[in-house]
């Protein structure tokens, strides 16, 4: 790859992970707190590119520029482009159930369980509502109709969780938080779908298969299918 | 032209690569050359800038125009969206993306961030400070080294390319060796990840600082002992002689982006595959014999190439595992992953690479052992 190649796959990556960073995409991949690092690695790419590109045409007619082609980077350089077109034309989409049932729940018990607001239908976070459940016996819940927000998961035996993924840094570390559903489900439920699910604590309890961790359950009352919020992600471990 | 690369480098590549301007128009002729500059491959390795020599000398005669076939690929694939989209579209597939994504994207600005410092180091900083800064004596320049580390905010992919500039500095390789393993784990903001994640266990913070130090000493000294100069491709690069402070600078940072980016890219791949493949079920298998959680863990670390600021969080949710098994993938992670074992092959040579990561990998559990028997 010579010098105006690798100037272009510089700038190109510069610009995907900018344009990544400045809409909502990057939230796919990364945690929100990375986006000001995203955005100056981006500018920092395009410089680069930019000065490949400004030295090279000020050096040429010198004898004083560096190097040619002697010294081509090697054919690894290439891979760079790989990142780039997944993101630009494939930009796959944030973890859902397939990474969700392949790995245990990420549930532990919460240090403390601080009072609620006494808004109803309570809005609660998945990990906030099986921590809740799972380890305080639904204490907190009592009486209360809570409203949680995630993805549709089934098992293999058909019960229908829903989901979120926690993730610390970006989606590699990812791991699931599952409520199993129960009481009034929709009929149809595809996987995937985010669903606003209103109910009810029950005690209910199961265990995960993957690694016997505890799978709270929610008496569902209602659930109405909402767009992939904003971030997909449960984020509150790392805040 | 044809004795382009018979020369070395340092003496008058410049000048002879002076006429050069049409370098798209020559290129596509210069591949028997190429190839017949293969046999030199000493020589090369002593003066060649860059890159894996195997595998640049493997490319020399697939020279052609390069922005053309970026262009040519680019164009196709942009065509052709329709049906790779349609092939990507299993589950398993979009889930291997996701991850194979995320991790590029989150090491991206960390290794622009290491490779900016790198940059500085080769152009700004004279060798003479580091002369001064560490020790003479190399088995006391390790630990100065090691404990350096903890000013190195990030992860492991910024140490690789500032171990490599140090290198290239004049600092003893075995005191850079335990800047590079020790720096991605004990700074503060990995050290603090690492005392949220574990609210009940502090003690994990003292066990993960200490275990990690520890180690990258004991693989400093054990390379200034063992370790032979020519297992190091001396990680050389074009000379910035000739060039004013702002060329080389840049000159540095697009060589290092290119290539450690490229390496990054086969690690995010072997990690993404991992992940999206391996079933979690095995590690409950695993967990239930002392020793044999240990080295899974250990193993899982190596595979998963988490960034060393995430680790904890993923480790400290694997409770059916020993806090002494934890506290080995916390140590092993950031020192010896796919993703950083690609990179050291790029940055050291693959020679390197093959001998400096298994004695890591078993230094790296025999130390997480001894402390965590100690300590928790």
């Amino acid at each position: 790859m010579n010098r105006q190649a690798q100037a272009a796959v510089l700038f190109l990556v510069g610009a995907a992970v900018l344009h990544a960073g400045l809409t909502d995409l990057y939230l796919r991949y990364v945690k929100a707190g990375l986006r000001p690092l995203l955005l100056a690695a981006g500018v920092v790419l395009i410089m680069a590119a930019v000065a490949t590109v400004w030295y090279e045409r000020r050096g040429r007619g010198e004898a004083g520029d560096g190097h040619g082609h002697v010294h081509r980077e090697p054919r690894v350089a290439w891979l760079l482009v790989l990142p780039l077109l997944a993101l630009i034309l494939v930009s796959p989409p944030a973890l859902g159930s397939y990474s969700a049932m392949h790995a245990g729940t990420a549930l532990q018990a919460p240090l403390a369980y601080p009072s609620l607001p006494a808004t109803d239908p309570l809005p609660l976070g998945v990990v906030d509502y099986a921590g809740r459940a799972a380890y305080d016996r639904g204490r907190t819940l009592a009486h209360r109709r809570v409203e949680v927000t995630g993805f549709v998961a089934l098992a293999e035996d058909g019960t229908p969780y829903l989901v979120r993924m926690a993730l610390n840094c970006c989606a590699a570390d990812a791991q699931p938080v599952k409520i199993g559903l129960t009481g009034h489900i929709p009929p149809v439920l595809q996987p995937d779908t985010w669903l606003q699910v209103t109910g009810t604590y029950t005690a209910k309890q199961t265990k995960d298969p993957v690694n016997d961790g505890r799978i709270p359950f929610l008496d569902v009352t209602a659930a109405k299918p909402v767009p992939t919020p904003h971030d997909p992600y449960d984020e509150s471990w790392n805040n | 032209m044809s004795t382009t690369k018979a020369v070395p480098p340092g003496a008058d590549h410049r000048d002879a690569d002076a006429p050069d301007g049409p370098r798209e128009q020559t290129a596509a002729p210069d591949g028997p050359r190429e190839q017949s500059a293969a046999p030199d491959g000493p020589r090369e390795q002593a003066a060649a800038p860059d890159g894996p020599r195997e595998q640049a000398a493997a490319s020399q005669g697939w020279q052609f125009n390069s922005p053309l076939v970026l262009v040519m690929l680019l164009l196709v694939l942009v065509v052709a969206q329709g049906p790779i989209r349609r092939a990507l579209s299993a589950p398993v597939m979009q889930s291997w993306m996701t991850v194979f994504v995320a991790v590029v994207c989150q090491a991206l600005p960390f290794l622009v961030l290491g490779v900016l410092l790198s940059a500085v180091i080769a152009v700004f900083v004279p060798p003479a400070f580091f002369a001064r800064a560490l020790p003479k004596r190399p088995a006391l320049a390790v630990p100065v080294a090691g404990m350096a580390g903890a000013v190195l905010p990030g992860c492991e992919c910024a140490s690789v390319p500032v171990a490599g500039a140090l290198v290239r500095r004049g600092v003893t390789p075995a005191a850079a060796l335990a800047f590079l393993l020790s720096a991605p784990a004990i700074n503060p903001i990995v050290l603090t990840a690492t005392a949220v994640a574990f609210p009940r266990n502090p003690e994990m913070v003292l066990a993960r600082f200490v275990a990690s130090l520890l180690v990258a000493c004991v693989m400093g000294w054990l390379w200034q002992r063992l370790g032979r100069a020519d297992w190091m491709r001396p990680p050389a690069r074009p000379s910035h002689e000739g060039l004013g402070k702002g060329a080389a600078f840049w000159d540095s940072v697009r060589h290092d982006v290119m290539h450690a980016g490229g390496f990054l890219v086969i690690g995010a791949m072997a990690a993404a595959t991992l992940k999206a493949v391996v079933p979690a079920t095995w590690l409950h298998a695993a967990a239930a014999n002392p020793v044999v959680a240990i080295l899974a863990l250990a193993v899982l670390a190596v595979l998963l190439s988490i960034c060393s600021e995430a680790d904890a969080f993923v480790v400290s949710s694997l409770t059916q595992f020993s806090l002494t098994a934890r506290l080995a993938f916390l140590v092993v992670g950031p020192m010896i992953d796919l993703k950083l074992f690609a990179m050291q092959a790029g940055t050291f040579g693959r020679g390197f690479a093959l001998r400096f990561a298994p004695a890591t990998f078993a230094l790296a559990i025999l130390g997480s052992v001894l402390v965590g028997t100690v300590l928790l």
